[in-house]
């Protein structure tokens, strides 16, 4: 398997580049990988969905879709368009150091 | 923006990797719709009314908005069914002429069973539809997808473009108001052919 290193951070990640493991993830690394995702900057807005991913991955073993973060996380699915632009539920997924979602809807 | 050490393996989020950066929109590549080189499009065109014919549409589009794509969803003859308020509640599911009707749960009785397809004449016991949209209504709420009118919000909010074809609208005699408020416009075919220069099509 894959592993990606970025300043001092390890971290395992399949063939697409996404996290295989959830506890390599640190909110410190997700900053540095916002960076280079094109999302200058982590705001609270911006973490109130990575965290919401994470919880809810914790709790059901699936990443949410963009649908269950607006039906579970209550999340108004334009803001995370405009917080998170082009591929949201990918782009929060990897940010929140989860596998891709993949749910249809 | 950071720079990318080039080691690492980074997702895709729209375009080469060099572009992750510009928003994440995908781009066309190669030379469809004659040399058309913009953001990668995808246009739906939506003729059925039934039940379960609007919903692949839906979350084809939905899906597409969700990878940076540039949705526009076409709406004509019974698809207009799909964006009309007084009708997008209570679009049904019919078994008449549906010779793939067989029902998972009937498994459970006898193994096998889910696969058998129902006789036609079934499908045309009076309340049948009825009982077969409210079962399909059920199924889709189960997988936590959305009612047709909710998933047209959830497409606007994902920024799909949505129009009415001109001469359906005509021909039912639908007026503006009786349009979801996503729909951004009834146009002609004539429209429709500018909207779907380098799209990539599917007729649903």
């Amino acid at each position: 398997m894959p592993s990606n290193t970025i300043e001092s951070y390890t971290f395992a990640v399949n063939d697409e580049g996404f996290f295989t493991n959830r506890e390599e993830w640190s909110e410190p690394l997700a900053e540095v990988l916002a960076g280079m995702i094109g999302i200058e900057q982590l705001t609270p807005a911006h973490w109130a969905a990575l965290k919401f991913m994470r919880e809810d991955q914790a709790k059901t073993g699936v990443t949410p879709t963009l649908r269950r973060m607006q039906t579970q996380g209550k999340f108004d699915v334009k803001q995370l368009f405009e917080l998170f632009p082009g591929k949201p539920a990918k782009k929060m997924s990897y940010l929140a150091g989860l596998p891709k979602p993949v749910g249809c809807v | 923006m950071r720079t990318i050490p080039e080691s690492l393996i980074l997702p895709s989020f729209g375009g080469s990797p060099a572009k992750a950066a510009d928003a994440g929109t995908e781009t066309a590549t190669s030379g469809v719709g004659g040399g058309y080189s913009g953001p990668r499009k995808l246009v739906l065109i939506c003729s059925k009314g039934n039940l379960d014919m609007a919903y692949p549409g839906l979350i084809l589009g939905n899906a597409a908005a969700g990878e940076g794509i540039e949705v526009h969803m076409f709406f004509t003859f019974w698809g207009l069914d799909i964006v009309n308020k007084k009708t997008n509640g209570k679009l049904q599911f019919t078994m008449v002429g549906n010779t793939a009707m067989h029902m998972s749960d009937l498994g459970t009785i006898k193994p096998g069973l889910e696969h058998w397809s129902m006789p036609q004449w079934m499908g045309r016991v009076p309340g049948m539809t009825k009982i077969a949209t409210n079962m399909m209504h059920k199924q889709i709420a189960d997988l936590g997808v959305p009612t047709v009118p909710e998933f047209l919000d959830l497409l606007e909010a994902a920024g799909v473009k949505m129009w009415a074809c001109r001469m359906s609208f005509d021909m039912m005699k639908m007026i503006e108001a009786d349009l979801h408020p996503a729909v951004q416009g009834v146009i002609s075919a004539t429209d429709f052919m500018d909207l779907s220069e380098g799209a990539q099509t599917l007729f649903i």
